[in-house]
């Protein structure tokens, strides 16, 4: 579990103070995986890094807290404060265009080796190692290659392995798909699904795509300017949305074979794409486990 | 009937490595496509990374010459052997919208600069001409030219840019666009702005575009014809609809079920849990 408590995250950039995150307050449960959705500059990914204790200047935290219910490796639970002794060992990040993140002039072996989280016993590492890869459905040779021999299908293999290796109890995925085609995306994400399952962990899965989320998530985050618009449980989301913003993240998305929409479509994109909405900062629970950011009543545009 | 598109034979062989050991990647492999209608079209070019799709429109776009065949865009042949437009006819008949919008344009440089030097250079145009030409074209992808006037790409939304991409592109009045993955850069919910505004041109102002994507649910939205490739080939080609709607090739199926879509589910996912 993870408790964000009314969490304010900044930029401090020359004189001015950005607030990427604007108070959010909410729980994730243990056990499931979450979609983060929202345009570029929602907040995003200043989430995810802050959830992840990666909390560098010019970022830092305003107001709030974060607490986890996760055990660090020593047994004692981890705080805001250890959370950085934990990567890759109880928690792993999956970055943004991530198959670039991979040392480019050391073998897939050497880095699973040379990884914060490793085992001193390099044979024993490199032998678990060579039969982790196999299961995620990649070559042996792939160990002895660089990272430029391989796809970058690939080379997010070597990531996803890298991040699960040590089974930790919570994995940040940031636009784990993004550079890929559909048909490596499909095969990606059924694996992170896969090993969730396996492992029993959680999974914070950020993505623009909401076709993404219907397909992977069991629980769904939207985001806008800074703020939470909707928390719930993807079914509901889909099936019930209740955020102006959310309804037309899941309209803007065409579906093949289904011709009704093609009209609706070029009306509201057309004119919609571009309005501004208003989120308040507090989130109301409208039916059980689904909230909202409702200020006053259907006032969710603002012009 | 007007041919609008036609490639015969087209291919593009790539040397890859030392004078030893010298590979060869076939980019494009003995591509034909002909498209005609009575109206302008949206074609469509859909496949994965490594299929081709670049190396066609670059080909298309006189940026890369092609091994052997040739291209025709209305009734001119103007890639391969016998391509005989100038440079600067072949820019008023086939322009390009790249993918990056922000790597399009300088960051040292007033965007409508490169509209201004668009209309003096390719379209050929006065001063007047073409301060009048610049705000036609910014109006019919909805932007007002006070307002674009004298910035710099980092005063745009990722959008915005492609919309000035897109006006750019209107200037010297090409009969084809060849867009490159051009919404793959933006944000999804400002996407259906610029497909939009495809098919308003198409409709309103008869452009033909080459939609080059990886993203298949907006080429069945707004493509007319529809081509599949993989591996340089172009493995199905045809009507859009009936290309989607009854695949043929198992390739094509092979993409239409990896789209992640919310009508049905891969497989059945454990409940949430607290």
């Amino acid at each position: 579990m993870i408790r964000l408590s009314d969490l304010k995250i900044s930029y401090r950039i020359g004189n001015r103070v950005i607030d990427a995150v604007d108070g959010v307050t909410l729980t994730i449960p243990d056990r499931c995986i979450v979609g983060i959705a929202g345009e570029s500059g929602s907040g995003k990914s200043t989430l995810m890094k802050a959830i992840y204790g990666d909390i560098q200047s010019p970022m830092y935290l305003s107001q709030g807290r974060i607490d986890y219910s996760l055990k660090g490796a020593d047994g004692r639970p981890v705080t805001s404060e250890t959370i950085r002794r934990e990567w890759f060992r109880s928690l792993s990040y999956i970055p943004q265009s991530s198959m670039n993140s991979l040392n480019p002039v050391i073998r897939i072996r050497e880095q699973f080796i040379d990884f914060p989280g490793s085992d001193s016993n390099k044979k024993r590492v490199l032998e678990r190692a060579r039969a982790y890869i196999g299961k995620l459905g990649l070559p042996a040779e792939a160990m002895d290659s660089y990272p430029h021999q391989l796809s970058g299908g690939m080379r997010q293999r070597v990531m996803i392995a890298l991040a699960t290796f040590f089974q930790p109890e919570l994995i940040i995925a940031d636009e784990p798909t993004t550079a890929l085609d559909v048909v490596v995306q499909k095969e990606i994400l059924l694996l992170l699904m896969e090993l969730q399952e396996q492992m029993g962990n959680t999974i914070l899965v950020v993505s623009h795509d909401m076709g993404v989320h219907y397909q992977v998530t069991q629980k769904m985050l939207i985001m806008y300017a800074g703020r939470v618009v909707e928390y719930g449980d993807t079914d509901g989301i889909f099936s019930d949305p209740q955020h102006p913003y959310t309804r037309m993240l899941i309209d803007s998305l065409p579906t093949i074979g289904d011709d009704s929409l093609r009209g609706v479509l070029a009306s509201t994109a057309g004119a919609g794409g571009d309005r501004a909405f208003r989120v308040e900062p507090h989130l109301v629970e409208v039916k059980p486990g689904h909230f909202v950011a409702r200020g006053e009543h259907s006032a969710g545009v603002a012009a | 009937m007007t041919l609008i598109l036609k490639t015969e034979g087209l291919n593009k062989v790539y040397r890859q490595g030392g004078l030893v050991r010298a590979r060869q990647v076939h980019a494009l492999r003995d591509v034909n496509i002909t498209v005609e209608s009575d109206r302008p079209v949206v074609i469509a070019v859909v496949g994965e990374s490594g299929s081709g799709k670049t190396t066609l429109a670059k080909t298309l776009l006189r940026l890369e010459t092609p091994t052997s065949g040739h291209a025709i865009v209305y009734d001119r042949v103007v890639a391969g052997k016998g391509a005989t437009p100038t440079r600067r006819e072949f820019l008023g008949l086939v322009q390009p919208i790249f993918q990056n919008p922000f790597e399009a344009f300088s960051r040292y440089r007033p965007v409508d600069a490169y509209l201004h030097e668009t209309a003096r250079r390719v379209a050929g145009m006065d001063e007047s001409q073409a301060e009048a030409a610049v705000a036609h074209a910014l109006d019919s992808v909805g932007l007002n030219y006070g307002e674009v006037r004298g910035k710099y790409t980092s005063q745009f939304s990722g959008g915005e840019l492609q919309r000035i991409s897109v006006a750019r592109a209107l200037i010297p009045q090409p009969r084809l666009i060849v867009a490159d993955e051009p919404v793959s850069m933006i944000d999804a919910s400002r996407r259906m702005i610029i497909i939009n505004l495809f098919k308003r041109l198409r409709d309103e102002q008869g452009r033909s575009f080459l939609y080059i994507t990886h993203d298949l649910a907006t080429a069945y939205y707004i493509s007319d014809f529809i081509a599949v490739m993989n591996k340089g080939q172009v493995v199905e080609f045809g009507v859009a609809r009936e290309v989607m709607s009854n695949p043929q090739h198992a390739y094509t199926r092979l993409l239409l079920d990896s789209i992640p879509t919310t009508n049905s589910r891969w497989r059945p996912r454990a409940l949430a849990a607290g």
